[in-house]
């Protein structure tokens, strides 16, 4: 089984979250839009485990992925080092990606943070007519790909925590107001917990279904481990479901995020 | 696999192909690693750790990655013994490798009745786990005392009609101490070690990462220990010994060979190297033609102090 493949392309988004285009035949052609790919950091530092990052956008024609990575420990320090012309170990892609349905006409896919990169890809690949993005970042330095989604989404709404960009608020204050304007028949979140706990109440409150990309700490990747699991209901009971090979996209009316 | 290369073992009656088993855990029922490679080529498979009833497991974070190692909490989430026995073992029978089932009870009826439910179902051998630290009840508090596990272990024997193997738990004063009892009351084989209790701390939120606090620590972490610790109880204990704890690669899997283990058991490496069950068994049959090695067995306890 090959999982290496080489990179084309790194270069930094903002000041701590890069970009990476690999050259892979294999994941671009199969990979679906909220599908993850598992990376291996190498073997400095000890760090053992692979770290899950969502594909963000394919290039079928071309045989090649992006994935964005923000630095947040040792892991994506060490991943953050990779440059053009290196060789990466990369396993996928793996895990249920977004549903794309053609009954779906109007959708909205909202992210927050690092949770926006793989809803590029399923803007793109989505069948719908109408198509709208909301993006919501903590401040203006962090807004990134804003360009490559304007061209991906018939409309795009970026909203900051602290209003240096765009609207003041967050995603979910957007979404209301969008809602409210012309009501979407598909929702998909990806981002913070508690943007996606309020997004699935919201969807309710619309009558509107909606699928959540789900982070966890994982393991091996692939559902063997049962760590990196999520609640989900379970006719009148829950259990805990792997998200690495269920997920990481699940049904709104499925997952409980507590 | 090579000609006049001979890795076929014996543990307590337990034939295995190759001394190279997938590790309780971390291998699931072996579905999901079957897509990355032909498990068959594994010596033995054992499977995710089982209870009479299902169990939900522990609430997540389950899992911290700490250097060179990691902490899981998973705390033997599986859909009970009976559901293993109808939807996995069809599948874990075609292929041509040992199953183990490994198991857990809250009390020693619980593993008395799981010994006679899988002594009747087609698995190879039982893998007794009193060791598991990650449950409230039962398993660790079993496996923590000499005389527990001999009261545990003699009576299951009543009960199991295949191998039976008992997973023993570094978290204790003298491991020998603990394998001597198990060999008493009839254990056929040992297995060693299972995770070492531990914790990890996010120092800017002020919690602990994993959600049930404190978890089990394995990967090259706990390598050295487990040498330890194998190398102490093959002295101590005439019945076979399999060893593991941080196994990732042919080297360290001989190395555990040499310290007297007769088998070894591979689980946290595969997350990072799904391949890395077929590399060891390659790369001990190199070892073995480098060394005009005929038979694996030659391996075993051929420390040289």
């Amino acid at each position: 089984m090959n999982t290496r493949y080489r990179i084309l392309k790194a270069e930094y988004l903002n000041v701590d979250t890069f970009l990476l285009t690999v050259q892979s035949e294999l994941i671009s052609k199969k990979a679906r839009p909220g599908q993850i790919v598992t990376i291996k950091c190498g073997d400095e530092g000890g760090v053992i485990l692979r770290r899950p990052i969502s594909i963000c956008s394919v290039d079928r024609e071309k045989g090649t992925f992006d994935i964005a990575i923000q630095i947040r420990g040792k892991g994506t320090k060490i991943l953050s080092k990779f440059k053009a012309g290196d060789m990466i170990d990369i396993m996928g892609p793996l895990g249920q990606g977004f549903s794309l349905y053609p009954k779906h006409k109007k959708i909205i896919a909202i992210g927050g943070g690092i949770g926006i990169f793989p809803l590029l890809q399923l803007l793109k690949d989505h069948p719908a007519e109408n198509k709208k993005a909301i993006l919501g970042f903590r401040n203006k330095s962090c807004v990134i790909l804003e360009e490559e989604f304007r061209q991906a989404c018939n409309e795009l709404f970026i909203s900051t925590d602290d209003g240096s960009y765009g609207d003041k608020g967050f995603v979910t204050d957007t979404l209301k107001k969008v809602m409210d304007k012309e009501p979407a028949d598909m929702l998909f979140f990806c981002g913070p917990l508690p943007m996606m706990k309020l997004g699935v109440e919201i969807a309710k409150e619309y009558n509107t279904p909606c699928e959540v990309s789900m982070e966890q700490r994982m393991g091996c990747g692939i559902g063997a481990c049962l760590v990196c699991v999520c609640k989900t209901k379970k006719e009148d009971d829950w259990e805990y479901t792997q998200v690495c090979k269920m997920g990481p996209v699940f049904s709104g009316d499925k997952i409980i995020i507590d | 696999m090579r000609e006049n290369i001979n890795l076929k073992v014996n543990i307590g009656g337990l034939e295995l192909k190759n001394p190279v088993i997938a590790a309780s855990g971390c291998f699931g029922f072996g579905r999901e690693y079957s897509r990355f490679f032909d498990i068959k080529r594994l010596g033995g498979i054992a499977v995710r750790g089982l209870t009479l009833q299902p169990q939900k497991g522990n609430p997540p974070p389950r899992i911290a990655e700490t250097p060179s190692g990691i902490l899981n909490s998973v705390g033997l989430q599986n859909p009970g013994v009976h559901t293993f026995i109808e939807k996995e073992i069809p599948f874990l029978r075609k292929i041509d490798t040992t199953i183990i089932a490994n198991v857990s009870g809250n009390t020693i009826e619980e593993y008395e009745s799981m010994a006679e439910i899988l002594s009747n179902a087609d698995v190879d051998a039982i893998e007794l786990n009193l060791s598991c630290p990650n449950v409230q009840e039962g398993c660790l508090r079993f496996g923590s005392s000499a005389q527990k596990v001999e009261s545990v272990v003699s009576r299951v024997k009543n009960y199991a009609k295949k191998p039976l193997l008992v997973k023993l738990t570094p978290n204790v004063t003298d491991i020998t101490e603990i394998a001597k009892a198990a060999e008493e009351a009839g254990a056929d084989s040992v297995s060693l070690i299972n995770t070492i209790l531990g914790m990890a701390i996010n120092a800017k939120t002020r919690r602990p990462i994993l959600g049930s606090i404190t978890g089990g620590l394995s990967g090259p972490a706990v390598k050295p220990i487990a040498l330890r610790m194998v190398y102490e109880v093959s002295r101590a204990v005439k019945i076979p010994v399999i060893g593991m704890g941080g196994i990732c690669n042919a080297t360290d899997a001989i190395e555990f060979l040499l310290a007297g283990a007769s088998a070894v058991m591979i689980g946290t490496a595969g997350f990072a190297n799904p391949m890395v069950w077929v590399e060891t068994i390659e790369g001990i049959e190199d070892y073995m033609a480098e060394n005009s090695i005929n038979s694996v067995t030659e391996l075993i306890g051929g420390l040289i102090v």
